[in-house]
């Protein structure tokens, strides 16, 4: 029987650009750039040598994200994800990390899995914990924040580093795994990945086909409330030396007069 | 005054730092009562009443080291239920972030990550958030529920504030979820002797500038001449020079700390966002228009190989 591995991906803002708020608190994604989150390209990887060492596998890119969120599905699929879903809703706007993991485990449970792939977080919000709430969602084991991952015979291994100890974890299909940058290099896409991403199916639901009330999701339905956004001030300029063979010294003379040594 | 639960970090019943800020800033809100886990779980009650907690509800089981998140988020649900707290706050470490997550959503309620501040507020705490590399800053509160809220370590001072810590012992059943994730096998750090990267003062970090693995010792040594942490930049962590566990930045640590030297660090976004709110930055580059400049207090431009160890030897001889 065929593996079916749903890999959770999301459309940010680039990381590099000038990310800033819109005027309803919400990330503005209409002024800079988006990509697939960097970090989820290492979930879409590990998903990909899994399905590789499977008999038979398929896997499914999915994402929740307005209409140029498709631009994180076509990246993923030209890496050589099968097929992909988008959920698209106007009533989305603003749902918070609870709300998107309500979209996603409704999504996913609709999709048919036995294995969910998630970064470690994303690069804009960086909360990292829908992976967490997408296992209590789903009823399945979480075997999250993997720096290597495999699974065999209806049970998925790997190995979590943590601060204080590196454990081995295991457990039983159907699971929600996260991976870390640790996991393994992402592939880029081949001219002949991108262009064979063109032909592959992207499907849209919206909240209807989820049974998902407007209520439930979008800025209404969020569970927090962003009061206002600052820019942090810029840090007043500083004194740059040349290093003229004291430069050591004088360090340690700025440190001394902040009292640090 | 209402109750707030703390949940306990440690090791074996030794409370780490972070926690001992949670009861600083859970004070704001009303009266610590702390939960303790796993084993050494009743050993913690001295320290946490020393530093506020009314109640200390403990628990001790197998299950806590055996199986993954799952058996701590049964405790935590059953101490909600227990005490119905104004709110719950949780350390902000990777487990934290996934234990306090799955309360909410049990419990209904929203979640905020990653304070660096709290205050009380009219509607519920009031939590301040550094975001986009530390651009911005926001406040946030839960609008649903009991505030569930994890924060980062160096967010509040650690003060004395002596109260009962009366130890209770905390009846968990836990659901059959609990043995879901096994932890098969589980391989201690190796300790360093140095202080957390997280919860440092001081942190000495080195960048692809440092030029090699060996090189490190450089930055070590700085460190141990301050008492500090020492940091790795992305660069360095994936030439395989440094432990990824101490990467500094986006997808490693956040640090905040009082102090924080950059040697051979050029300041990449990916670096900034993990650095960019400590109180004071040094950095030693070679390069001028390095964008870390941008950022210090004080910089050096010069070889960090003549630079380094001659600031590592003033700081011993003026030490003594």
């Amino acid at each position: 029987m065929s593996l079916r591995i749903v890999v959770t991906v999301k459309y940010v803002p680039d990381a590099t650009g000038d990310r800033h708020f819109a005027d309803d608190l919400t990330v503005d994604r209409d002024d800079v750039d988006g990509l697939l989150s960097e970090l989820d390209e290492y979930a879409v990887e590990q998903a990909l040598q899994i399905a590789e060492d499977a008999d038979d596998a398929e896997v499914t890119v999915l994402t929740v994200g307005p209409e140029d969120a498709k631009d994180a599905l076509r990246k993923a699929l030209s890496m050589g994800a099968d097929k992909a879903i988008h959920v698209e809703d106007d009533d989305l706007h603003g749902t918070d990390a609870i709300g998107t993991s309500l979209v996603l485990a409704k999504a996913i449970e609709k999709a048919g899995y036995d294995l969910v792939i998630s970064g470690m977080a994303s690069t804009d919000g960086t909360m990292g914990v829908v992976p967490a709430l997408l296992a209590e969602r789903l009823g399945v084991p979480q075997v999250t924040l993997l720096s290597e991952v495999s699974v065999e015979d209806g049970t998925v291994k790997g190995r979590r580093d943590g601060d204080a100890a590196s454990e081995q974890l295991e457990a039983s299909l159907p699971a929600v795994v996260s991976v870390t940058d640790q996991s393994g290099e992402a592939r880029y896409p081949s001219f002949k990945g991108i262009m064979a991403a063109k032909k592959k199916p992207v499907e849209s639901w919206d909240l209807s086909d989820l049974d998902i009330e407007a209520e439930e999701v979008g800025l209404d339905g969020a569970y927090t409330t962003v009061d206002g956004a600052a820019e942090r001030p810029a840090r007043t300029a500083g004194t740059i030396v040349k290093d003229e063979g004291e430069g050591g010294k004088q360090l340690a003379e700025f440190l001394a007069s902040q009292k640090f040594i | 005054m209402a109750e707030v639960l703390v949940y306990v970090d440690h090791v074996d019943g030794a409370v780490r730092k972070p926690t001992l800020e949670l009861l600083t800033l859970a004070r704001r809100i009303g009266e610590p009562v702390a939960v303790a886990l796993g084993n050494g779980a009743a050993d913690t009650a001295a320290t946490l009443a020393e530093h506020g907690a009314t109640r200390v509800l403990t628990h001790d089981a197998a299950e806590y080291a055996d199986y993954l998140v799952v058996p701590k988020v049964d405790a935590l649900q059953a101490a909600h239920e227990a005490v119905s707290p104004a709110a719950v706050l949780v350390p902000s470490s990777a487990e934290g972030k996934e234990i306090a997550a799955r309360l909410a959503l049990r419990i209904g309620s929203g979640i905020i990550t990653d304070a660096i501040d709290l205050e009380a507020g009219d509607e519920g705490p009031v939590a301040t958030q550094s975001v986009f590399a530390a651009s911005f800053t926001t406040k946030s509160r839960v609008s649903k529920g009991t505030p569930v809220i994890t924060v980062k370590p160096n967010s509040a001072a650690v003060e004395a504030a002596p109260a009962a810590g009366a130890v209770e012992a905390l009846s968990v059943t836990f659901s059959d979820k609990a043995t879901g994730t096994k932890v098969t096998g589980r391989t201690a750090r190796e300790s360093t002797g140095r202080p957390e990267l997280t919860e440092a003062a001081i942190v000495v970090s080195g960048g692809r500038g440092v030029g090699g693995a060996e090189n490190f010792a450089l930055i070590e040594a700085l460190a141990d001449s301050l008492g500090a942490a020492v940091g790795a930049s992305r660069a360095a962590v994936d030439a395989g020079w440094y432990p990824h566990t101490n990467q500094v930045g986006q997808t490693g640590k956040s640090v905040s700390p009082q102090l924080y030297i950059a040697s051979g660090i050029s300041g990449a976004i990916q670096h900034r966002a993990g650095m960019q709110t400590s109180k004071t930055i040094v950095a030693v580059n070679k390069d001028p228009e390095a964008p870390i400049f941008e950022l210090v207090d004080y910089g050096v431009v010069g070889d960090l190989f003549d630079v380094v160890p001659q600031l590592t030897e003033e700081i011993k001889s003026r030490k003594g």
